[in-house]
Protein backbone atom coordinates (compact mmCIF):
# COMPACT_ATOMS: atom_id res chain seq x y z
CA UNK A 1 0.00 0.00 0.00
CA UNK A 2 1.10 3.47 -0.83
CA UNK A 3 2.07 5.79 2.02
CA UNK A 4 0.96 9.40 2.52
CA UNK A 5 3.58 11.76 1.08
CA UNK A 6 3.86 15.38 2.09
CA UNK A 7 6.08 15.95 -0.96
CA UNK A 8 3.24 14.94 -3.24
CA UNK A 9 0.85 17.00 -1.16
CA UNK A 10 2.89 20.19 -1.59
CA UNK A 11 3.59 19.38 -5.21
CA UNK A 12 -0.10 18.95 -6.00
CA UNK A 13 -1.30 21.84 -3.89
CA UNK A 14 -0.46 24.79 -6.19
CA UNK A 15 -1.96 23.03 -9.14
CA UNK A 16 -5.22 22.08 -7.44
CA UNK A 17 -5.60 25.51 -5.86
CA UNK A 18 -5.55 27.07 -9.33
CA UNK A 19 -9.06 25.69 -9.77
CA UNK A 20 -10.33 27.42 -6.68
CA UNK A 21 -11.23 30.60 -8.52
CA UNK A 22 -13.39 28.63 -10.92
CA UNK A 23 -15.04 26.57 -8.19
CA UNK A 24 -15.71 29.55 -5.94
CA UNK A 25 -16.73 31.77 -8.85
CA UNK A 26 -19.14 29.16 -10.09
CA UNK A 27 -20.62 28.80 -6.62
CA UNK A 28 -21.18 32.52 -6.30
CA UNK A 29 -22.59 32.80 -9.80
CA UNK A 30 -24.93 29.84 -9.33
CA UNK A 31 -26.12 31.12 -6.00
CA UNK A 32 -26.76 34.65 -7.24
CA UNK A 33 -28.62 33.22 -10.18
CA UNK A 34 -30.70 31.04 -7.86
CA UNK A 35 -31.39 33.96 -5.49
CA UNK A 36 -32.66 36.13 -8.32
CA UNK A 37 -34.47 33.40 -10.22
CA UNK A 38 -36.07 32.25 -6.96
CA UNK A 39 -38.07 35.49 -6.99
CA UNK A 40 -39.34 34.57 -10.42
CA UNK A 41 -40.91 31.36 -9.06
CA UNK A 42 -42.26 33.12 -6.00
CA UNK A 43 -43.97 35.85 -7.97
CA UNK A 44 -45.23 33.51 -10.68
CA UNK A 45 -46.82 31.37 -7.99
CA UNK A 46 -48.64 34.44 -6.67
CA UNK A 47 -50.36 35.16 -9.98
CA UNK A 48 -54.01 34.82 -9.01
CA UNK A 49 -54.89 32.65 -11.99
CA UNK A 50 -55.37 29.03 -10.96
CA UNK A 51 -53.98 27.46 -14.11
CA UNK A 52 -50.81 29.59 -14.04
CA UNK A 53 -49.93 28.94 -10.41
CA UNK A 54 -50.73 25.25 -10.90
CA UNK A 55 -48.45 25.07 -13.94
CA UNK A 56 -45.66 26.84 -12.08
CA UNK A 57 -45.98 24.49 -9.11
CA UNK A 58 -45.80 21.53 -11.46
CA UNK A 59 -42.68 22.83 -13.24
CA UNK A 60 -40.97 23.49 -9.92
CA UNK A 61 -41.84 20.01 -8.70
CA UNK A 62 -40.48 18.54 -11.92
CA UNK A 63 -37.18 20.41 -11.64
CA UNK A 64 -36.75 19.43 -8.00
CA UNK A 65 -37.51 15.79 -8.61
CA UNK A 66 -34.95 15.42 -11.38
CA UNK A 67 -31.25 14.93 -10.52
CA UNK A 68 -29.18 18.08 -11.13
CA UNK A 69 -26.71 15.97 -13.08
CA UNK A 70 -29.41 15.05 -15.59
CA UNK A 71 -30.36 18.71 -15.94
CA UNK A 72 -26.72 19.65 -16.44
CA UNK A 73 -26.32 17.04 -19.16
CA UNK A 74 -29.54 18.17 -20.78
CA UNK A 75 -28.47 21.79 -20.97
CA UNK A 76 -24.96 20.92 -22.18
CA UNK A 77 -25.66 18.09 -24.61
CA UNK A 78 -29.33 18.29 -25.57
CA UNK A 79 -30.25 21.99 -25.37
CA UNK A 80 -28.23 22.99 -28.48
CA UNK A 81 -30.45 20.76 -30.62
CA UNK A 82 -33.74 22.04 -29.19
CA UNK A 83 -35.62 23.80 -32.03
CA UNK A 84 -35.88 27.60 -32.08
CA UNK A 85 -34.38 28.45 -28.66
CA UNK A 86 -31.55 25.91 -28.69
CA UNK A 87 -27.94 27.15 -28.69
CA UNK A 88 -24.52 26.00 -27.65
CA UNK A 89 -23.33 27.42 -24.36
CA UNK A 90 -19.97 27.29 -22.63
CA UNK A 91 -19.60 24.67 -19.86
CA UNK A 92 -19.42 27.44 -17.27
CA UNK A 93 -22.68 29.04 -18.46
CA UNK A 94 -24.35 25.65 -18.60
CA UNK A 95 -23.31 24.96 -15.03
CA UNK A 96 -24.72 28.31 -13.86
CA UNK A 97 -28.00 27.64 -15.63
CA UNK A 98 -28.26 24.00 -14.63
CA UNK A 99 -27.40 24.27 -10.97
CA UNK A 100 -28.83 27.79 -10.66
CA UNK A 101 -32.25 26.78 -11.97
CA UNK A 102 -32.27 23.61 -9.92
CA UNK A 103 -31.57 25.42 -6.67
CA UNK A 104 -33.76 28.40 -7.55
CA UNK A 105 -36.80 26.16 -7.12
CA UNK A 106 -35.77 25.46 -3.52
CA UNK A 107 -34.99 29.09 -2.93
CA UNK A 108 -38.34 30.12 -4.37
CA UNK A 109 -39.97 27.91 -1.75
CA UNK A 110 -37.86 29.52 0.96
CA UNK A 111 -39.00 32.98 -0.12
CA UNK A 112 -42.58 31.79 -0.21
CA UNK A 113 -42.38 30.49 3.35
CA UNK A 114 -40.95 33.84 4.42
CA UNK A 115 -43.75 35.77 2.73
CA UNK A 116 -46.41 33.44 4.13
CA UNK A 117 -45.04 34.22 7.57
CA UNK A 118 -46.01 37.88 7.23
CA UNK A 119 -49.10 38.77 9.17
CA UNK A 120 -52.20 39.85 7.21
CA UNK A 121 -52.20 43.05 9.28
CA UNK A 122 -48.96 44.17 7.63
CA UNK A 123 -50.54 44.04 4.17
CA UNK A 124 -53.55 45.94 5.45
CA UNK A 125 -51.45 48.61 7.13
CA UNK A 126 -49.49 49.04 3.90
CA UNK A 127 -52.73 49.47 2.01
CA UNK A 128 -54.17 51.89 4.56
CA UNK A 129 -51.04 54.02 4.13
CA UNK A 130 -51.60 53.89 0.38
CA UNK A 131 -48.36 52.12 -0.55
CA UNK A 132 -47.93 51.22 -4.22
CA UNK A 133 -47.43 47.55 -4.98
CA UNK A 134 -43.73 48.06 -5.64
CA UNK A 135 -43.08 50.10 -2.51
CA UNK A 136 -45.13 47.71 -0.42
CA UNK A 137 -42.92 44.81 -1.46
CA UNK A 138 -39.65 46.67 -1.19
CA UNK A 139 -40.18 48.47 2.12
CA UNK A 140 -42.75 46.43 4.06
CA UNK A 141 -42.98 42.83 2.92
CA UNK A 142 -39.54 41.70 1.73
CA UNK A 143 -37.52 43.37 4.52
CA UNK A 144 -39.56 41.29 6.95
CA UNK A 145 -39.87 38.14 4.87
CA UNK A 146 -36.23 37.70 3.88
CA UNK A 147 -34.20 37.97 7.14
CA UNK A 148 -35.86 34.97 8.80
CA UNK A 149 -35.00 32.89 5.73
CA UNK A 150 -31.28 33.70 5.80
CA UNK A 151 -30.29 30.54 7.70
CA UNK A 152 -32.24 28.45 5.18
CA UNK A 153 -30.69 30.32 2.26
CA UNK A 154 -27.26 29.80 3.83
CA UNK A 155 -27.89 26.10 4.10
CA UNK A 156 -28.75 25.96 0.44
CA UNK A 157 -25.56 27.86 -0.37
CA UNK A 158 -23.50 25.21 1.40
CA UNK A 159 -25.47 22.35 -0.11
CA UNK A 160 -25.03 23.91 -3.52
CA UNK A 161 -21.32 24.46 -2.97
CA UNK A 162 -20.97 20.75 -2.42
CA UNK A 163 -22.80 20.02 -5.69
CA UNK A 164 -20.50 22.29 -7.68
CA UNK A 165 -18.06 19.45 -8.60
CA UNK A 166 -20.88 18.07 -10.76
CA UNK A 167 -19.87 20.78 -13.20
CA UNK A 168 -16.64 18.90 -13.87
CA UNK A 169 -18.72 16.29 -15.73
CA UNK A 170 -19.38 18.81 -18.50
CA UNK A 171 -15.84 20.11 -18.50
CA UNK A 172 -15.69 22.96 -16.01
CA UNK A 173 -12.15 22.77 -14.67
CA UNK A 174 -12.50 23.36 -10.95
CA UNK A 175 -10.45 21.95 -8.11
CA UNK A 176 -11.85 18.45 -8.49
CA UNK A 177 -11.01 18.26 -12.17
CA UNK A 178 -7.48 19.56 -11.54
CA UNK A 179 -6.97 17.03 -8.74
CA UNK A 180 -8.09 14.27 -11.06
CA UNK A 181 -5.72 15.52 -13.77
CA UNK A 182 -2.86 15.57 -11.29
CA UNK A 183 -3.76 12.07 -10.15
CA UNK A 184 -3.82 10.78 -13.68
CA UNK A 185 -0.44 12.32 -14.47
CA UNK A 186 1.31 11.08 -11.35
CA UNK A 187 -0.70 7.91 -10.62
CA UNK A 188 -1.38 9.43 -7.26
CA UNK A 189 -4.91 10.36 -6.23
CA UNK A 190 -4.67 10.30 -2.44
CA UNK A 191 -3.02 13.69 -1.85
CA UNK A 192 -4.76 15.76 -4.55
CA UNK A 193 -8.20 14.47 -3.59
CA UNK A 194 -7.42 15.10 0.09
CA UNK A 195 -6.57 18.66 -0.89
CA UNK A 196 -9.96 18.97 -2.60
CA UNK A 197 -11.74 17.71 0.52
CA UNK A 198 -9.75 20.09 2.72
CA UNK A 199 -10.52 23.06 0.50
CA UNK A 200 -14.22 22.30 0.64
CA UNK A 201 -14.04 22.01 4.41
CA UNK A 202 -12.03 25.21 4.78
CA UNK A 203 -14.56 27.10 2.69
CA UNK A 204 -17.86 25.70 3.87
CA UNK A 205 -17.16 25.64 7.60
CA UNK A 206 -16.46 29.37 7.99
CA UNK A 207 -19.39 30.06 5.68
CA UNK A 208 -21.63 28.19 8.09
CA UNK A 209 -20.30 30.28 10.98
CA UNK A 210 -20.71 33.48 8.99
CA UNK A 211 -24.31 32.61 8.19
CA UNK A 212 -24.99 31.97 11.86
CA UNK A 213 -23.59 35.41 12.71
CA UNK A 214 -25.67 37.05 10.02
CA UNK A 215 -28.77 35.33 11.33
CA UNK A 216 -28.15 36.69 14.82
CA UNK A 217 -27.60 40.17 13.49
CA UNK A 218 -30.81 40.08 11.48
CA UNK A 219 -32.79 38.80 14.43
CA UNK A 220 -31.52 41.56 16.65
CA UNK A 221 -33.03 44.17 14.36
CA UNK A 222 -36.46 43.32 15.67
CA UNK A 223 -37.94 40.85 18.06
CA UNK A 224 -39.39 38.13 15.88
CA UNK A 225 -41.40 36.56 18.67
CA UNK A 226 -43.48 39.71 19.01
CA UNK A 227 -46.76 39.35 17.13
CA UNK A 228 -46.69 42.11 14.58
CA UNK A 229 -50.30 42.27 13.70
CA UNK A 230 -53.73 40.91 14.27
CA UNK A 231 -52.86 37.94 16.41
CA UNK A 232 -54.83 38.46 19.58
CA UNK A 233 -52.94 39.47 22.65
CA UNK A 234 -53.57 36.82 25.31
CA UNK A 235 -54.45 38.84 28.34
CA UNK A 236 -56.02 42.21 28.91
CA UNK A 237 -59.12 42.23 26.75
CA UNK A 238 -60.23 45.70 27.76
CA UNK A 239 -64.01 45.94 27.76
CA UNK B 1 -75.84 72.26 4.28
CA UNK B 2 -72.20 71.33 3.86
CA UNK B 3 -71.40 68.59 1.39
CA UNK B 4 -70.64 65.28 3.12
CA UNK B 5 -67.00 64.18 3.00
CA UNK B 6 -68.17 60.56 2.83
CA UNK B 7 -71.47 59.23 1.56
CA UNK B 8 -72.57 55.58 1.61
CA UNK B 9 -75.38 54.93 -0.86
CA UNK B 10 -77.30 51.71 -0.39
CA UNK B 11 -74.16 49.77 0.44
CA UNK B 12 -74.59 46.04 0.51
CA UNK B 13 -71.88 43.54 1.33
CA UNK B 14 -71.98 39.77 1.32
CA UNK B 15 -69.29 37.24 2.18
CA UNK B 16 -70.31 34.23 0.12
CA UNK B 17 -73.95 33.60 0.95
CA UNK B 18 -73.88 35.66 4.12
CA UNK B 19 -75.25 39.16 3.75
CA UNK B 20 -73.32 41.20 6.28
CA UNK B 21 -74.44 44.72 5.34
CA UNK B 22 -77.99 45.07 4.06
CA UNK B 23 -78.23 48.51 2.50
CA UNK B 24 -76.34 51.17 4.40
CA UNK B 25 -77.03 54.85 3.74
CA UNK B 26 -74.84 57.21 5.64
CA UNK B 27 -73.48 60.73 5.36
CA UNK B 28 -70.39 61.86 7.20
CA UNK B 29 -69.79 65.60 7.24
CA UNK B 30 -66.31 67.11 7.27
CA UNK B 31 -65.00 67.18 10.83
CA UNK B 32 -67.92 65.08 12.05
CA UNK B 33 -67.17 62.50 14.75
CA UNK B 34 -69.23 59.36 14.24
CA UNK B 35 -69.29 56.54 16.77
CA UNK B 36 -70.42 53.11 15.60
CA UNK B 37 -71.76 50.74 18.22
CA UNK B 38 -73.51 47.41 17.98
CA UNK B 39 -73.30 43.73 18.87
CA UNK B 40 -70.49 41.47 17.68
CA UNK B 41 -70.94 40.43 14.06
CA UNK B 42 -73.30 43.28 13.24
CA UNK B 43 -70.94 44.58 10.53
CA UNK B 44 -69.18 47.49 12.27
CA UNK B 45 -65.70 46.52 11.12
CA UNK B 46 -66.95 45.75 7.63
CA UNK B 47 -68.41 49.26 7.27
CA UNK B 48 -65.09 50.95 7.83
CA UNK B 49 -63.03 48.35 5.96
CA UNK B 50 -65.10 49.15 2.86
CA UNK B 51 -64.07 52.79 3.13
CA UNK B 52 -60.40 51.86 3.62
CA UNK B 53 -60.70 49.68 0.47
CA UNK B 54 -59.80 46.57 2.45
CA UNK B 55 -63.09 45.07 1.27
CA UNK B 56 -65.11 45.75 -1.85
CA UNK B 57 -68.88 46.36 -1.61
CA UNK B 58 -71.16 43.86 -3.31
CA UNK B 59 -73.39 46.72 -4.47
CA UNK B 60 -73.93 50.40 -3.82
CA UNK B 61 -71.63 53.40 -3.96
CA UNK B 62 -69.25 55.10 -1.58
CA UNK B 63 -68.52 58.73 -2.42
CA UNK B 64 -65.46 60.34 -0.88
CA UNK B 65 -65.14 64.10 -1.28
CA UNK B 66 -67.30 63.95 -4.41
CA UNK B 67 -65.42 61.04 -5.99
CA UNK B 68 -66.87 57.57 -6.37
CA UNK B 69 -64.49 55.27 -4.49
CA UNK B 70 -65.06 51.96 -6.22
CA UNK B 71 -66.04 53.20 -9.68
CA UNK B 72 -64.48 55.51 -12.20
CA UNK B 73 -65.45 57.05 -15.47
CA UNK B 74 -63.99 55.62 -18.63
CA UNK B 75 -65.18 56.60 -22.12
CA UNK B 76 -68.34 58.06 -20.61
CA UNK B 77 -69.19 54.88 -18.71
CA UNK B 78 -68.77 54.02 -15.03
CA UNK B 79 -66.43 51.04 -14.70
CA UNK B 80 -64.74 49.28 -11.82
CA UNK B 81 -62.00 51.45 -10.31
CA UNK B 82 -58.41 50.52 -11.05
CA UNK B 83 -55.60 50.71 -8.51
CA UNK B 84 -54.61 54.22 -9.60
CA UNK B 85 -58.09 55.56 -8.99
CA UNK B 86 -58.41 53.73 -5.67
CA UNK B 87 -55.08 55.07 -4.57
CA UNK B 88 -56.02 58.66 -5.38
CA UNK B 89 -59.24 58.45 -3.36
CA UNK B 90 -57.66 56.39 -0.57
CA UNK B 91 -55.17 59.13 0.23
CA UNK B 92 -58.01 60.98 2.00
CA UNK B 93 -58.57 58.07 4.39
CA UNK B 94 -56.50 56.82 7.32
CA UNK B 95 -57.05 53.89 9.64
CA UNK B 96 -55.99 52.68 13.07
CA UNK B 97 -56.31 48.96 13.65
CA UNK B 98 -57.31 46.95 16.68
CA UNK B 99 -53.97 45.14 16.72
CA UNK B 100 -51.82 48.17 15.78
CA UNK B 101 -50.16 46.54 12.75
CA UNK B 102 -46.95 48.49 13.26
CA UNK B 103 -44.01 47.56 11.06
CA UNK B 104 -41.79 45.55 13.44
CA UNK B 105 -38.61 46.00 11.39
CA UNK B 106 -38.71 49.79 11.69
CA UNK B 107 -38.17 52.12 14.62
CA UNK B 108 -41.23 54.06 15.64
CA UNK B 109 -39.86 57.14 13.88
CA UNK B 110 -39.42 55.09 10.71
CA UNK B 111 -42.91 53.68 11.13
CA UNK B 112 -44.27 57.22 10.94
CA UNK B 113 -41.93 58.41 8.21
CA UNK B 114 -42.12 55.56 5.78
CA UNK B 115 -45.37 56.49 4.05
CA UNK B 116 -44.49 60.18 3.93
CA UNK B 117 -41.25 59.32 2.15
CA UNK B 118 -42.35 56.35 0.05
CA UNK B 119 -45.94 57.29 -0.73
CA UNK B 120 -46.16 61.07 -0.49
CA UNK B 121 -42.57 61.48 -1.74
CA UNK B 122 -41.87 64.11 0.86
CA UNK B 123 -38.27 65.10 1.50
CA UNK B 124 -36.68 62.87 4.11
CA UNK B 125 -35.68 65.65 6.48
CA UNK B 126 -39.13 67.17 6.46
CA UNK B 127 -40.77 63.76 6.88
CA UNK B 128 -38.53 63.13 9.85
CA UNK B 129 -39.43 66.43 11.43
CA UNK B 130 -43.16 66.03 10.87
CA UNK B 131 -43.06 62.48 12.26
CA UNK B 132 -41.07 63.48 15.31
CA UNK B 133 -43.54 66.28 16.02
CA UNK B 134 -46.47 63.93 15.68
CA UNK B 135 -44.86 61.36 17.98
CA UNK B 136 -44.16 64.14 20.45
CA UNK B 137 -47.83 65.02 20.32
CA UNK B 138 -48.93 61.49 21.22
CA UNK B 139 -46.43 61.52 24.08
CA UNK B 140 -43.69 59.39 22.53
CA UNK B 141 -41.13 62.04 21.66
CA UNK B 142 -38.56 60.29 23.84
CA UNK B 143 -38.80 56.93 22.13
CA UNK B 144 -38.17 57.71 18.47
CA UNK B 145 -35.39 55.17 18.04
CA UNK B 146 -37.16 52.30 19.76
CA UNK B 147 -38.68 49.33 17.99
CA UNK B 148 -42.37 48.47 18.39
CA UNK B 149 -41.49 45.30 20.32
CA UNK B 150 -40.00 47.47 23.06
CA UNK B 151 -43.26 49.35 23.68
CA UNK B 152 -46.39 48.64 25.70
CA UNK B 153 -49.68 48.07 23.91
CA UNK B 154 -50.87 51.58 24.68
CA UNK B 155 -47.66 53.07 23.34
CA UNK B 156 -47.89 50.94 20.20
CA UNK B 157 -51.40 52.13 19.57
CA UNK B 158 -50.30 55.74 19.98
CA UNK B 159 -47.54 55.17 17.42
CA UNK B 160 -50.15 53.67 15.09
CA UNK B 161 -52.23 56.82 15.51
CA UNK B 162 -49.26 59.09 14.84
CA UNK B 163 -48.44 57.03 11.75
CA UNK B 164 -51.95 57.55 10.38
CA UNK B 165 -52.25 61.19 11.45
CA UNK B 166 -48.99 62.31 9.92
CA UNK B 167 -50.52 61.53 6.51
CA UNK B 168 -53.16 64.21 7.20
CA UNK B 169 -56.21 62.25 6.05
CA UNK B 170 -59.61 63.92 5.82
CA UNK B 171 -61.27 60.92 7.44
CA UNK B 172 -59.78 58.71 10.15
CA UNK B 173 -61.14 55.28 10.93
CA UNK B 174 -60.69 53.62 14.33
CA UNK B 175 -61.63 49.97 14.70
CA UNK B 176 -61.94 49.14 18.40
CA UNK B 177 -58.49 50.55 18.95
CA UNK B 178 -58.54 49.94 22.71
CA UNK B 179 -60.00 46.46 22.84
CA UNK B 180 -56.65 44.65 22.54
CA UNK B 181 -55.16 46.67 25.40
CA UNK B 182 -54.73 45.95 29.08
CA UNK B 183 -57.48 47.87 30.91
CA UNK B 184 -55.00 50.22 32.57
CA UNK B 185 -53.64 51.28 29.16
CA UNK B 186 -56.99 52.16 27.62
CA UNK B 187 -57.11 55.63 29.17
CA UNK B 188 -53.90 56.95 27.60
CA UNK B 189 -55.10 55.95 24.12
CA UNK B 190 -58.57 57.45 24.55
CA UNK B 191 -56.90 60.62 25.79
CA UNK B 192 -54.97 60.96 22.54
CA UNK B 193 -58.10 60.35 20.46
CA UNK B 194 -59.92 62.97 22.48
CA UNK B 195 -57.15 65.48 21.78
CA UNK B 196 -57.29 64.75 18.06
CA UNK B 197 -61.06 65.05 18.09
CA UNK B 198 -60.89 68.45 19.79
CA UNK B 199 -58.59 69.81 17.10
CA UNK B 200 -61.55 69.47 14.86
CA UNK B 201 -60.84 69.57 11.17
CA UNK B 202 -60.70 65.82 10.52
CA UNK B 203 -63.77 63.57 10.30
CA UNK B 204 -63.55 60.48 12.49
CA UNK B 205 -65.40 57.18 12.49
CA UNK B 206 -64.90 55.21 15.68
CA UNK B 207 -66.07 51.66 16.16
CA UNK B 208 -66.07 51.37 19.92
CA UNK B 209 -67.41 49.64 22.98
CA UNK B 210 -66.49 52.59 25.19
CA UNK B 211 -69.95 54.11 25.64
CA UNK B 212 -68.86 56.93 27.94
CA UNK B 213 -66.22 57.88 25.47
CA UNK B 214 -68.69 57.86 22.56
CA UNK B 215 -71.08 59.95 24.60
CA UNK B 216 -68.30 62.39 25.26
CA UNK B 217 -66.76 62.97 21.84
CA UNK B 218 -69.23 61.85 19.17
CA UNK B 219 -71.47 64.18 17.18
CA UNK B 220 -73.45 61.24 15.91
CA UNK B 221 -73.87 57.65 17.07
CA UNK B 222 -74.92 54.76 14.85
CA UNK B 223 -76.35 51.60 16.32
CA UNK B 224 -75.66 48.82 13.89
CA UNK B 225 -77.69 45.67 14.23
CA UNK B 226 -77.79 42.75 11.84
CA UNK B 227 -76.26 44.68 8.96
CA UNK B 228 -78.54 47.71 9.10
CA UNK B 229 -78.33 51.04 10.88
CA UNK B 230 -81.04 50.36 13.40
CA UNK B 231 -80.76 53.69 15.16
CA UNK B 232 -78.87 56.92 14.68
CA UNK B 233 -78.77 60.30 16.31
CA UNK B 234 -76.90 62.39 18.81
CA UNK B 235 -75.15 60.53 21.62
CA UNK B 236 -77.81 61.91 23.93
CA UNK B 237 -80.57 60.33 21.87
CA UNK B 238 -78.88 57.02 21.14
CA UNK B 239 -76.83 56.26 24.23
CA UNK B 240 -78.37 58.31 27.02
CA UNK B 241 -82.06 57.96 26.10
CA UNK B 242 -82.43 54.94 23.81
CA UNK B 243 -85.91 54.10 22.57
CA UNK B 244 -85.20 51.06 20.45
CA UNK B 245 -85.63 47.94 22.57
CA UNK B 246 -82.70 45.99 21.11
CA UNK B 247 -80.53 49.03 21.66
CA UNK B 248 -81.66 49.22 25.28
CA UNK B 249 -80.75 45.54 25.74
CA UNK B 250 -77.42 46.08 24.05
CA UNK B 251 -76.56 49.07 26.23
CA UNK B 252 -77.65 47.25 29.38
CA UNK B 253 -74.48 45.16 29.13
CA UNK B 254 -72.26 48.21 29.48
CA UNK B 255 -73.99 49.65 32.50
CA UNK B 256 -72.21 47.59 35.12
N1 LIG C 1 -63.46 38.19 5.31
C1 LIG C 1 -64.61 37.66 5.76
N2 LIG C 1 -65.04 36.49 5.25
C2 LIG C 1 -66.20 35.94 5.68
N3 LIG C 1 -67.00 36.48 6.61
C3 LIG C 1 -66.61 37.64 7.16
C4 LIG C 1 -65.39 38.29 6.77
N4 LIG C 1 -65.28 39.44 7.47
C5 LIG C 1 -66.35 39.49 8.28
N5 LIG C 1 -67.16 38.43 8.09
C6 LIG C 1 -68.44 38.17 8.77
O1 LIG C 1 -69.21 39.33 8.65
C7 LIG C 1 -69.94 39.58 9.84
C8 LIG C 1 -69.68 40.99 10.32
O2 LIG C 1 -68.33 41.10 10.65
P1 LIG C 1 -67.71 42.40 11.27
O3 LIG C 1 -66.29 42.08 11.54
O4 LIG C 1 -68.00 43.56 10.41
O5 LIG C 1 -68.52 42.52 12.64
P2 LIG C 1 -68.26 43.49 13.86
O6 LIG C 1 -69.53 44.23 14.07
O7 LIG C 1 -67.03 44.30 13.63
O8 LIG C 1 -68.04 42.47 15.05
P3 LIG C 1 -67.05 42.56 16.31
O9 LIG C 1 -67.70 43.47 17.32
O10 LIG C 1 -66.99 41.15 16.79
O11 LIG C 1 -65.74 43.08 15.82
C9 LIG C 1 -69.50 38.51 10.83
O12 LIG C 1 -70.50 37.52 10.86
C10 LIG C 1 -68.26 37.97 10.24
O13 LIG C 1 -68.11 36.60 10.55
MG1 LIG D 1 -65.12 44.37 14.51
Amino acid sequence: MKKWSWDTFFDAFPMVVQGLGITAGLTVACFLFALIFGFFWTFMQRIPIKSVSWLIRWIMEFIRSTPPLVQLFFIYYAFPSVPVIGMTLSPFTCAILGLGIHFSTYIGEVYRSGIDGIDEGQWEAAKALNFSTRKKWSTIILPQAIPPTIPMLGNYLIIMFKEIPLASTIGVVGILQLAKNYGAQHFNYLEPLTIVALLFLVLSYPSAILIGKLEKKMNRRFDKKEPSGSKPIPEGKGA
Amino acid sequence: MTEPIVRYQNIQKSFGDVEVLKGIDLDIKPAEKVAVIGPSGSGKTTIIRLLMTLEEPTSGDIIVDGKNLWKMEKNGKMVQANEKHLSSVRSDIGMVFQHFNLFPHMTILENCMTALVNVKKIDKQEAKQRSAEMLEKVGLGEKLEMYPSQLSGGQKQRVAMARALVMRPKVMLFDEVTSALDPELVGEVLEVIRDIAKEGEMAMVLVTHEMDFALDIADKVLFLDNGVIAEQGTPQEVIANPENERLQNFLQRFNN
